[in-house]
């Protein structure tokens, strides 16, 4: 087994699958010759040609509205956009055909496409490039929404999300791009879409997290663990869309405790979501209020006071202190 | 340092059949006589199901819809140019072309009157389903011309928008797409003069619509859109250029929105009833009716008989369409996902209590 940090980790993915199958086709701007800005794309172009492998006009709308049609036919497309904050233009695509071909042709038209887009911030980028706008997507039905948390989860939820029948977003927490490395099985593997994972089993609190912040409450949760501490349990949700609430309420409703971690906008971001859902089912097991950590409800600011925003494993300890001790 | 001329574009346009219904016969496709008589009841059979649907619209039978009324030879004479290997990707007004590209009538008053299984493509029949949202889906024409080409299949991709469409920036994309991968699609503009409210002269300063290829290094060419077999001459055109492998090609059909833009809606708030009548007078119909009369392929026995086939084609359809059963609650949960996700199952169940008055 390679260690492999999460590029690495999609890259192999995304080879693997085009070997697998004739069908899957990889494009966007810069993916080809460049292997894409964060080389998430290397050494595809050289092993499959720019049939397989095609450097787009700039055009993110072009790319996925495209993307859908080469669904519609049979491929399976896997697009990149090359930041989640310039997918705004593909929104319409998205929100008004990938996720509905299937509704409104009862099942005759289906548009089996991936779409990644590296997120989120803590890499002090310039404006528009450290965005956290899961929740928009995850509020489309019909489409799936997909976030790993480190180099064997890209690998298996990013083989499973192209293999998947429905279109999946994937968004790529580019803060952990190179952060960590893993070892990741050489061999095709994938996991499944629409469950969450228990991290770190505990008996105290529930945390609940996706993406880079799997990593930050890990933090959080090993500082506090000890006889004197908590026993904190660490969930990454993974899929935001089908969310897997069951995994959560079942947590919650053992530890009597949650905490949502995300560093989108507090109001209405997806933690609002896990929050309501574990009000609304698991109220009479709650020991206290849902904590939930989220970035301000502000853009993210540019590097010099990008650390004010981004959670970090500071901030979630004191916040399940808050909760242990309500 | 001398300016030199780098390239000259010239836009040309394509007549063949006068509104007094003389054709030019140097630029006459090659169509059989029977094969005319086909297009002409298809055409006769676009406009009275139209008309029929209009009534029932206004019988509160079925919903608000985009009416074709004097682009029947638009959408037909570009839909006549396709074989049945080739796609048709759709706008909302487009129902003659769907029609002739193997939609059921029963089907189309199905969706617009509320019932999404009436969106159904029939299986084996090239076509998306009405697209709604206007110029979003010259990509998907695109992406799937792409995908034919990739598979090296000899198949041409026709998708129909109109002259308001042409301002999204998703035709820019599309077209540049199609350009840049010489893809097999023909983009047909329907350029009927009116974006609901808006004329041409608002929409944009282009001259022609025809003209916005050439920006992206595809051939366009503007056609009467009320002489169908101008429309089928520079389709089908475009058609052989595609399965030759040469890319792209954008017709321009200059034609009137004769109705309003949909059921909902009044024109006579914005636009001239003079510049209706100008226009009824160059009706693609009546054009191919005085076409036929002159050539001995039309007389008033088989005008007759050919509205009354048709007439009863249409009663049909509305019988049809009017005793299917109303949906089931549950095709509401139906086809999100390949796989009904267990939120989506509660949230039916929950549904379906409440219809049983339990929830």
């Amino acid at each position: 087994m390679a260690r492999l940090n999460l590029v690495q980790a999609i890259d192999q993915a995304l080879l693997q699958e085009m070997e697998a199958d004739d069908q899957v086709v990889v494009l966007g701007e810069d993916v080809g010759r460049d292997g894409g800005v964060f080389r998430v794309t290397e050494g595809l172009v050289e092993r499959f040609g720019e049939e397989r492998v095609i450097d787009t006009p700039l055009a993110e709308s072009g790319i996925v509205g495209v993307s859908i049609g080469m669904a519609l036919a049979g491929y399976r497309p896997v697009a990149e956009i090359q930041f989640s904050g310039f997918s705004y233009p593909a929104y319409d695509q998205l929100v008004s055909h990938a996720s509905r071909m299937r509704n409104r042709s009862r099942g005759r038209w289906t548009v089996p496409m991936v779409v990644r887009m590296p997120y989120g911030g803590g890499i002090r980028a310039l404006e528009h490039h450290s965005e956290s706008m899961e929740a928009v997507f995850a509020h489309v039905p019909g489409l799936k929404v997909v976030i790993p948390s480190d180099p064997y989860e890209a690998k298996g939820l990013l083989a499973a999300a192209i293999a998947d029948p429905d279109p999946v977003i994937f968004m790529e927490p580019k803060r952990i791009y190179r952060a960590v490395k893993m070892e990741v099985p050489e061999e095709r593997y994938v996991l499944p879409l629409g469950e969450a994972r228990i991290v770190r089993e505990g008996s105290d609190c529930t945390v609940i997290a996706w993406g880079a912040h799997v990593r930050t409450v890990l933090a959080a949760a090993e500082e506090l663990a000890g006889d004197d501490g908590y026993d904190v349990e660490v969930i990454d949700v993974r899929s935001l869309s089908p969310f897997d609430a069951e995994t959560i309420l079942e947590s919650v409703n053992k530890t009597g405790r949650a905490v949502v971690v995300h560093e989108a906008p507090r109001t209405g971001g997806f933690g609002a979501e896990i929050s309501a859902r574990i009000a609304e089912e698991d109220i009479l097991r709650l020991e206290a209020p849902v904590g939930r950590i989220g970035g301000f409800d502000t853009p993210p600011p540019l590097a010099k006071l990008e650390d004010y925003y981004q959670p970090n494993a500071e901030l979630v300890a004191r916040e399940i202190m808050a909760t242990m001790e309500f | 340092m001398p300016v030199t001329n780098l390239v000259s574009y010239s836009v040309e346009r394509l007549e063949v059949m006068a509104p007094d219904g003389t054709v030019d016969e140097s630029l006459m496709p090659d169509l059989t006589s029977e094969r005319i008589r086909e297009m002409y009841r298809m055409m006769v059979f676009t406009r009275r199901l139209d008309e029929r649907m209009f009534s029932l619209q206004r019988q509160g039978r079925i919903g608000t819809f985009a009416r074709v009324l004097g682009q029947e030879g638009a959408q037909l004479g570009a839909a006549y140019a396709l074989e049945d290997r080739d796609w048709l990707v759709p706008a909302f007004r487009d129902m003659g072309a769907q029609l002739l590209r193997g939609m059921k009538p029963e089907h189309m008053l199905q969706y617009w009157g509320g019932d999404e299984r009436g969106n159904i493509i029939p299986e084996g029949v090239r076509m998306l389903p009405t697209s709604i949202p206007v110029g979003t889906h010259m990509l998907h024409a695109a992406g799937i011309a792409w995908a034919m080409k990739n598979d090296g299949e000899d198949v041409a991709v026709l998708t129909i928008f109109g002259e308001g469409a042409t301002s999204e920036g998703d035709f820019s994309e599309a077209m540049n797409f199609a350009g840049v991968l010489q893809l097999p699609v023909i983009f047909l503009c329907q350029n009927n003069q009116w974006a609901i409210s808006v004329p041409y002269h608002k929409q944009t300063a282009a001259c022609t619509v025809a003209q916005k290829a050439i920006g992206y290094g595809v051939p366009g060419i503007q056609v009467d859109g009320n002489d169908i077999f101008a429309v089928y001459r520079a389709t089908r055109e475009a058609v052989d250029r595609a399965r030759a492998g040469d890319g792209p090609s954008l017709v321009e059909a200059h034609t009137y929105r004769l109705a309003d833009h949909t059921t909902s809606d009044d024109a006579r708030k914005y636009r001239a009833p003079e510049e209706v009548v100008e226009w009824e007078a160059k009706d693609p119909l009546l054009r191919l009716r005085l076409y036929m009369r002159a050539q001995g392929l039309l007389d008033d026995a088989e005008e007759h008989s050919v509205g009354e086939a048709v007439d009863e084609k249409v009663t049909r359809a509305v019988e049809a369409f009017e005793s299917v059963d109303p949906p089931s609650p549950e095709e509401i949960f139906a086809h999100v996902y390949a796989q009904m996700p267990r939120h989506l199952k509660q949230q039916q169940e929950e549904l379906l209590l409440r219809l049983k008055g339990k929830g």
